[in-house]
């Protein structure tokens, strides 16, 4: 028999999230998957599941489960305190939870978002070849609800033993390495050189579909209407405000606004973890 | 940039191009070419051909440079108007924007139905929710601008026009297009648990079939 978790506290947006839906994007289906993915991996590394098992995605406020067998579990991402029936334990590394202990993350003293990982993964029922939660268009399992029940999976018979983890703490600048394009010619010249020479600062306002900034807006060249075209992982898009927003991997699949610049991958799970405020730099590269 | 008298590739990060077409009927060609190629085997992988109203997206290509210099030596043949799978899908004439697109195309209400259900329509691209495809077939003087000011909810099943495009809502969601008419069965369009999750895809061909039926 595998364990089963009950949600004690679900926070304030917890999501079930693996690497995501591939190869539907022509139909309008987003990627989804973990926004901080290399947090998502290690954690899994750590207990011996393939890196991509699905797993708890949490926003600052952290959540509470309750397992009804003993599960092994890795709170990582984001840094938190955790907790056992009320005992701290180690975060980053693996933890053992007793059948009926509740195991509290909480919130996060830096960063946005933890990742909650146990040991056999969350077994929901996949949809289109991924578990993950999409929040733009519904698809995968709802948000976490006070109450909810998650299957786990059966945890791999050997777990490796955890070597020294290189978590990568939340980034106090954002530096997002970006390629010009495909529609970089739709803005001043001027523009170009604000948008990689102005420090911008992460909104608010941001969430899993976009990365959203504040700062000096960007001009576009001509105010022609863009007719819907496909929009990638990364996309730089400027709305009309001209502020850039980063599509993160709930984004939709084709858009109306001009990209200026894509973000390479690899530099999105820092994008991830940007609170509210945090200063963004554009480099070219 | 590649440049070429048909298409123009743009970069689109490190592993993606996005290739602009000329106009809607060779993007279509362009697409249908991308799929022949990818379903004989002489594309490179790509993970996602995402089209849109006049570029198709190449997501997940290891080289994009070095596809977008193959691109340009491409023989593409226009897309014969029959070649494709049609799907039927019924409509009853409803809509609560049937007088105001009346009064654009300059004819009585209850001749809508007969100007809509007497194409061949053709799904150009998806996207806005998945199941939602974008339907180009109305001929320029049909065209008709988005309302005003658009619905909080619009029902699933809802029939709708915007600019050159027709489309029918999967599910219920906010909306702006011109409402003509109600599909009685909504559920044909989307359901991620069938083998085939969307009825809709890109270069499906689509005919409206008046009903009177009720939901």
């Amino acid at each position: 028999m595998t364990a089963k978790l009950t949600t004690v506290r679900a926070g304030a947006l917890t999501t079930v999230q693996d690497s995501g839906r591939y190869g539907h994007a022509h139909l309008g289906v987003p990627r989804s998957g973990a926004l901080d993915a290399f947090a998502m991996r290690l954690a899994n590394r750590l207990l011996g599941n393939d890196p991509d098992t699905a797993v708890l995605e949490t926003t600052l406020t952290g959540c509470a489960l309750q397992p009804d067998r003993a599960v092994t579990v890795v709170v990582g991402g984001a840094p938190c305190p955790v907790a056992v029936d009320g005992r701290p334990v180690a975060w980053g590394t693996p933890v053992g939870v007793p059948a009926g202990a509740v195991l509290d993350v909480g919130a996060v003293t830096a960063g946005v978002r933890s990742y909650v990982a146990v040991a056999g993964g969350i077994a929901v029922e996949p949809v289109l070849g991924s578990r993950s939660t999409d929040l733009l268009s519904g698809l995968g399992p709802s948000a976490l609800r006070d109450g909810d029940v998650l299957p786990v999976g059966t945890p791999a018979r050997q777990v490796a033993t955890p070597v020294a983890a290189p978590w990568q703490g939340p980034p106090t600048e954002l530096i997002l390495p970006v390629r010009p394009g495909p529609r970089a010619d739709w803005f001043t010249p001027a523009a170009l050189h604000t948008f990689t020479s102005a420090t911008y600062r992460v909104s608010a306002h941001s969430n899993r579909i976009g990365l959203r900034t504040e700062g000096p807006p960007l001009e576009r060249a001509w105010t022609g209407e863009l007719p819907s075209e496909g929009m990638v992982l990364g996309a730089v898009q400027v709305p009309p405000d001209g502020r850039p927003v980063v599509f993160l991997h709930d984004h939709p699949t084709t858009g109306g606004y001009p990209v200026i610049a894509v973000v390479a991958e690899p530099a999105l799970a820092a994008a991830a973890q940007a609170a509210a405020g945090t200063p963004v730099r554009f480099t070219l590269g | 940039m590649t440049s070429h008298p048909r298409l123009t590739a743009r970069p689109a990060g490190r592993h993606a191009l996005l290739v602009e077409l000329p106009d809607a009927e060779r993007t279509a060609a362009f697409h249908a070419e991308l799929l022949r190629r990818r379903a004989v085997g002489t594309l490179p992988p790509v993970r996602e051909i995402v089209p849109g109203a006049r570029t198709v997206l190449l997501d997940g290509v290891r080289d994009p440079e070095a596809l977008a210099r193959r691109l340009a030596d491409w023989e593409i043949a226009p897309r014969a108007a029959d070649d494709g799978d049609v799907v039927e899908i019924s409509v009853r004439y409803d809509g609560p924007d049937l007088a105001d697109v009346a009064a654009l195309w300059g004819v009585g209400r209850e001749e809508v139905a007969g100007l809509h259900s007497s194409r061949t329509y053709r799904v150009a691209f998806c996207g806005f929710a998945p199941g939602f495809g974008y339907l180009t077939g109305l001929p320029a003087e049909l065209h008709v601008p988005r309302r005003a000011t658009p619905r909080t909810r619009v029902p699933a099943g809802a029939v709708g026009l915007a600019g050159p495009y027709s489309a029918v809502y999967p599910r219920s969601t906010p909306g702006g297009w011109q409402l003509i008419g109600t599909m009685p069965d909504p559920g044909r369009l989307w359901d991620p648990m069938r083998e085939a999750a969307a009825l809709l895809t890109p270069g499906t061909r689509v005919r409206f079939v008046p009903t009177e039926d009720a939901a």
